[in-house]
């Protein structure tokens, strides 16, 4: 046998110790957590990585509530002029809101002489609606009501407020717009998926499953539902699968969970074998729509271009602006009850002595409460 | 002690190049010089070359290089050409066919047509190469056997990609070229039919997989336990069985009461193997055809197991009052 430099029992260790490598150092270091979800055996657990998860939760502290206000008669509405929203609420109240939204909304650095103020309102007429940012703000007061009061089935019992997606951001961290995609180029067909994309966490699946389920009504459960084909109407398609599992692959990262977090793997659609969550997510998900329809949408016209995404539409909710990677917000932390003035909540756990109403949020009239005001009318004077 | 604990042969024989049999089939085609190389003599013959290509084998090679120039063409077209992203985003990439808006209609080159046109020379390299692989058989005299276990294997990928498309009506049923995007779309498709693994087809291929990979190493194993005794001149001892045969035969029947023989474990191999392709065909091929989803399926025919559900059974929200 020849002998060479490559001997044989020298290049085999070396290769195995190169593979070994390889293939550990993808992985993660335990220990590994698990927490049984379902019945024994057929693995419905959750894992957690304690390491990460304090990572998750020194990231998702809710502020310190704003000292209570002195309670007294006179109403905001009384005193300051254009109060559209929140005229009723005790003017001590209200100025106690204004100082929790700065310090919620408006970063550090935009701060003038130590006020946060002038990023929404002219100092020199704070009624006047001449900053964008104001009607915005408006609307998104509205927003915030409208989830609270309509939505309870998703966001009971916690409730939301504008720290829960902004965090002290003036645009919260993680918003959406449409993705163009490459420019069409020669004749490549990639069918809007196939990149290396966060959002379908970094799946190959459809990179902007956001405006194809959240913009439209496009229909999620595609499963059909007798054993034999056909099954008329035909809503499957593998292709259309491959939409809906990058949506969910979406919703699974925004919420740091696993799909049996709301599923069982054996059967994704049928819901007699689903958590309590997947309700939540389902009420989610048309809470969502209905919030960028109705109020975010609307203000797209007076939006500064910096403001917007490449095909101009305005910076969009979705499941991880006020997730963010956990599948309660802020962990739970029941901040509205400090800021009562955007609730009142609705919460179904509560109301459910009552005769079963389902509470949807299409045809209780709140949504005509809410309309924007920062139509193109307002828009017209303002940039 | 040390022998057959690696992957790499003890033993490499050595001689003057050697052309092959002589026979009257596409002799003068073998082409190359023959040379020797060490380490391919590690895992097998030294000897590199002559090789045969012949009229399918360069066809083969053309519709290949062909559909693997259009699907790297379509993958580098969808990131604007951009060599950085190509490499960066290349198992991400991939040329996908047709939408379901066309059903079985030739879509514009940009919305699927690229990706017909690769799978239809695709479908011509792997038929020209089973030409290739039957013809040559017959041209050295030995039986068919692999040209039908690779007819078995190209089964899988027709009713993929080509039948079960057109008994579906619509292209867009089919897989796309890529490395991610084809397992994704795996997975897709076996959540979108109600889980694949109540398939009893996909069971029995996952069966003859795994299968086969035991048999594997248990036929490996036997034969290189026993080439001491000279049992690694497997077909002679079929009919002329010695000491190793023996030897093996009693181990399994020591351990497990029986055993196959030097001829039937190839036979096992053999059937196994193709049926991992034949099995999974037939699954896939009913998929979306026969049976639109294979959990209720197994549930109409007592397959899913019962198990309690834990906490509340939920409703589906749709069915409540008022629902969207």
């Amino acid at each position: 046998m020849r002998t060479t430099f490559f001997s044989t029992h020298k290049v085999l260790p070396l290769a195995a110790v190169g593979l070994a490598l390889v293939v550990v150092g993808g992985c993660e270091r335990p220990p590994p957590q698990s927490t049984q979800l379902g019945y024994r055996g057929v693995g419905q657990n959750a894992f957690v990585n304690p390491r990460f998860f304090a990572a998750r939760v020194a990231a998702n502290v809710a502020p310190e509530p704003q000292p209570a206000a002195v309670p007294v008669a006179v109403t905001a509405g009384s005193v300051y002029k254009n109060l559209q929203v929140l005229g009723d609420v005790p003017i001590t109240e209200f100025t106690r809101l204004m100082l929790a939204i700065t310090e919620w909304v408006v970063p550090r650095d935009q701060w003038v002489d130590g006020q946060g103020c002038v990023y929404c309102h002219d100092i020199a007429a704070m009624e006047a609606d001449t900053k964008y940012q104001k009607v915005v703000a408006r609307s998104m007061l509205h927003m915030t009501q409208r989830a609270n009061r309509s939505w309870g089935a998703h966001v009971a019992p916690s409730g939301v407020t504008c720290y829960t997606c902004h965090r002290g951001n003036a645009i919260p961290k993680y918003v959406w717009t449409t993705n163009p995609g490459e420019k069409p180029r020669a004749s490549g067909y990639a069918g809007l998926q196939n990149r290396l994309s966060p959002v379908p966490a970094f799946s190959s699946l459809p990179y902007d499953p956001l405006t194809t389920y959240f913009d439209k009504d496009t229909a999620i459960a595609i499963t059909p539902t007798k054993a034999m084909a056909p099954v008329e109407p035909k809503t499957v398609n593998t292709m259309r699968g491959e939409g809906t599992y990058a949506l969910m692959m979406y919703i699974s990262k925004s919420l740091g969970v696993g799909c049996n977090h709301c599923h069982n793997s054996r059967q994704f659609a049928d819901w007699a074998q689903s958590s309590p969550q997947r309700v939540k997510a389902w009420y989610a998900i048309r809470m969502v729509r209905e919030a960028n329809k109705e109020f975010v949408m609307p203000l797209n016209p007076i939006l500064p271009a910096a403001r917007k995404g490449p095909l101009g539409d305005p910076m969009r909710i979705a499941c991880e602006t006020c997730h963010q990677g956990v599948n309660k917000p802020l962990l739970a932390a029941p901040m509205l009850k400090d800021y009562p003035e955007l609730g009142p909540l609705n919460d179904p756990a509560v109301e459910a002595a009552a005769p079963a109403t389902v509470q949807t949020g299409v045809d209780d009239g709140a949504a005509t409460d809410a309309k924007v005001t920062g139509q193109p009318g307002t828009a017209a004077g303002v940039m | 002690m040390a022998e057959y604990q690696n992957i790499f042969t003890t033993v490499q024989v050595r001689s003057l190049a050697y052309p092959g049999v002589p026979h009257d089939q596409g002799q003068h085609d073998r082409i190359g010089k023959p040379f020797f190389n060490y380490w391919v003599g590690k895992i097998g013959d030294a000897q590199i070359g002559p090789i045969y290509l012949g009229a399918t084998g360069v066809f083969a090679v053309i519709c290949g290089l062909i559909a693997i120039t259009i699907m790297g063409y379509g993958q580098a077209a969808s990131v604007g050409f951009s060599p950085m992203k190509f490499f960066q985003q290349f198992f991400w990439l991939a040329l996908e066919p047709p939408g379901p808006e066309y059903g079985l209609h030739i879509p514009p080159l940009a919305k699927g047509g690229w990706w017909l046109i690769a799978g239809f020379f695709l479908t011509m390299s792997i038929l020209l190469w089973w030409v290739r692989t039957y013809r040559r058989a017959i041209a050295l005299g030995i039986g068919t056997h692999m040209a039908w276990a690779f007819a078995a294997a190209i089964w899988l990928y027709l009713v993929i990609g080509f039948i079960r498309p057109l008994m579906m009506g619509s292209w867009s049923e089919a897989p796309p070229f890529g490395i991610f995007p084809h397992l994704d779309w795996t997975a897709a498709f076996s959540i979108a039919y109600g889980n694949l693994y109540y398939n009893p087809f996909h069971m029995l291929s996952i069966a003859f997989l795994y299968g086969s990979a035991l048999l594997f190493a248990m036929h490996g194993a036997t034969i290189l336990s026993v080439s001491r005794y000279g049992g690694d001149r497997e077909i002679d001892q079929i009919v002329d069985r010695g000491t190793a045969a023996e030897r093996a035969a009693l181990f399994w029947r020591w351990t497990m009461g029986f055993n196959a023989s030097m001829e039937s474990i190839h036979r096992w191999a053999y059937w196994f193997s193709v049926l991992v392709v034949i099995t999974g065909g037939i699954g896939i091929l009913l998929t979306g055809t026969v049976v639109d989803n294979w959990y209720l399926w197994g549930i109409k025919h007592g397959l899913v197991p019962p198990y309690p559900v834990v906490g509340v059974p939920v409703p589906d929200p749709v069915s409540l009052p008022g629902a969207l």
